[in-house]
């Protein structure tokens, strides 16, 4: 089974956001780039597709040079290659044309995205892929089994779970529960060794047109001070809860 | 021309999030001069269609014999109703996620999610949208003709407007890619997605058996219970219960954080809620950084004492 995951190149979980040039971009500097942790969870997810049953891994992202360290790490946690489109992504559209060209002319059974990434958070990639692709997308997914040629998933509903069967060739959007946190691999140093040697393919975007653009970014608004309470004195708490803020 | 709404339902009842993007809907369509057009996909009663007309859809167009997790039949059936409309309203619910992006690589239109606010212009479509897991707000511009906005959850809020609707059923000829096999919803519980006041617990709490008190806090307010990450991890809580930056972003208008510390990653998840409520034994806990009102004290002693205080003037 050929399998692919779509990687994005995002800031720390614990980074402080800032933006430089006027609020218009998104600074890098002294930030530390992950794997995005719901495309983790569908990398692991991958691995173990593949431990069980055979097949192949192939990780793909959309970006410059700077994303490559995330592109190894995914190499060193198990994929088989990489693949680099040479572009900075500018929207969800743009970056979802380029990695569908790359499917089309390089096939897949299972093509994996996260839910959303951490950073622009848009939500979009895993869908368009498989709109452009005419094959199912099963979004929020945090369930799946392969039986031949279809799969068996579950994904999440607002207060609950739905339970689908689908034919391959697919696109998910994963987050956790496609496997647990505690599934999730810490790269070995034989597998950092190996990932230095694994193919990292720089192709050639085909430029498409993003169909919107981020024009300002802002940082909401400092929250006023934390009014402490005494403890003991639960019931002013509960007043102001009441009273100043009437939310109970 | 229209604004077209996906106006979800569960089990055949609509839900406040549902009402929310109606509203939203009908406040674009005022900007743009525009009537609101409904789309319900599955068996919905006429009864609960009207509904949407209190909300500003003046015309429902009801899609029965079509599964909403059919991502393929459900953006196709979307796909066939925009071709007069200017722009097509989510909430921010898993289905909708799931249906926008698609429709608009069919319909080659812009999407923007996350959305906080009507649009501020028209000509070019700009809105204000949560990026960076709340910890930033992006001004973004639309441009194609038709625009795909999916909403923030609990960010716009209700306008009634008492108005009224035509409901048209329509058929669709749309093939299954899909089998749904069936659904596994917790019964009796409230949803996080829709609870308007979230009770929420971490490590402090030392234990799975101590959160009866957490339980009776949430029961007494009408709240959803949640976890943060380290609880979800060891298993004292169930994962859907985990909120921050990997597992649900909540929004609720009353969040009270019970031995959470608040690291970023927890409150990226949780920034969007109106008012935050902690209770922490460390005065130094950076939950209180974020928060509107707290209480340091040990939660073993606070909380008892606050269910107390609440049942005083619930009666």
């Amino acid at each position: 089974m050929n399998i692919v995951v779509c990687i994005s190149s995002v800031p720390d979980t614990t980074s402080k956001i800032n933006f430089s040039e006027n609020g218009t971009t998104f600074d890098s500097s002294g930030i530390q780039f992950i794997i995005n942790p719901y495309d983790e969870f569908g990398l692991t997810k991958a691995m173990i597709l593949k431990e069980n049953s055979g097949g192949n891994v192939t990780v793909i992202t959309v970006g410059d040079a700077t994303v490559e360290p995330v592109m190894r790490k995914a190499l060193a946690i198990g994929a088989d290659q990489a693949v680099r489109i040479n572009r900075n992504p500018k929207d969800s559209y743009s970056t979802a044309t380029e990695i569908a060209k790359y499917l089309s002319e390089n096939p897949a059974d299972l093509i994996i995205t996260g839910r959303e990434s951490i950073d622009y958070n848009g939500g979009a990639v895993g869908g368009m892929i498989a709109e452009i692709l005419n094959v199912p997308f099963v979004n929020a997914c945090n369930g799946l089994e392969i039986e031949g040629t279809t799969a068996k998933l579950s994904r999440e509903i607002d207060g609950g779970k739905e339970n689908l069967s689908v034919s391959l060739p697919l696109v998910i959007g994963g987050q956790k529960g496609l496997v647990e946190e505690s599934n999730l691999r810490i790269p070995n140093m034989r597998g950092i060794m190996q990932a230095r040697t694994k193919p990292l393919q720089v192709i050639d975007p085909s430029n498409t047109d993003s169909l919107t653009t981020s024009e300002q970014f802002e940082k909401p608004a400092e929250k006023s001070v934390c009014k402490l309470v005494e403890a003991g004195n639960e019931a002013e708490l509960v007043r102001l809860l009441q009273e100043e803020a009437k939310v109970i | 021309m229209s604004v077209l709404v996906y106006t979800e339902n569960w089990k055949g009842s609509f839900r406040k999030s549902t009402f929310e993007a109606v509203s939203y809907a009908k406040e674009t369509a005022k900007l743009l001069g525009m009537d609101v057009v409904a789309l319900s996909i599955g068996d919905v009663s006429d009864d609960e269609l009207n509904k949407l007309g209190n909300y500003g859809a003046s015309k429902v167009l009801s899609a029965s014999g079509i599964a909403k997790g059919d991502s393929q039949a459900t953006s196709n059936l979307f796909a066939e109703h925009a071709t007069n409309v200017k722009v097509i309203v989510f909430a921010s619910t898993y289905t909708s996620k799931m249906i926008a992006p698609r429709l608009a690589a069919k319909l080659k239109a812009g999407i923007l999610s996350n959305v906080v606010d009507i649009p501020f212009s028209t000509t070019p479509l700009t809105v204000s949208r949560k990026s960076f897991s709340g910890k930033a707000i992006e001004k973004a511009i639309v441009n194609t003709e038709k625009t795909i906005i999916s909403l923030a959850p609990n960010a716009f809020g209700l306008i009634e407007c008492g108005g009224d609707c035509n409901i048209e059923q329509i058929s669709t000829s749309q093939t299954r890619s899909v089998t749904i096999e069936g659904e596994e919803i917790a019964t009796g519980k409230i949803s996080l997605a829709e609870a308007e006041i979230i009770v929420s617990a971490g490590r402090g709490l030392k234990g799975p058996e101590n959160w009866g008190m957490v339980e009776e806090l949430a029961d007494l307010l009408g709240a959803a219970t949640a976890c943060s990450k380290p609880v979800s991890d060891i298993g004292w809580r169930p994962h859907g219960e985990h909120v921050g930056q990997t597992g649900k972003a909540v929004a609720p208008n009353l969040y009270v954080a019970i031995g959470i510390s608040g690291a970023i990653q927890h409150l990226a998840g949780v920034n969007s809620s109106k008012v935050m409520v902690a209770v922490n034994s460390d005065a130094e806990a950076p939950f209180f950084k974020a928060a509107d009102y707290g209480i340091v004290g040990d939660a073993f002693d606070v909380i008892p004492r606050l269910i107390d205080e609440i049942k005083k003037v619930k009666n």
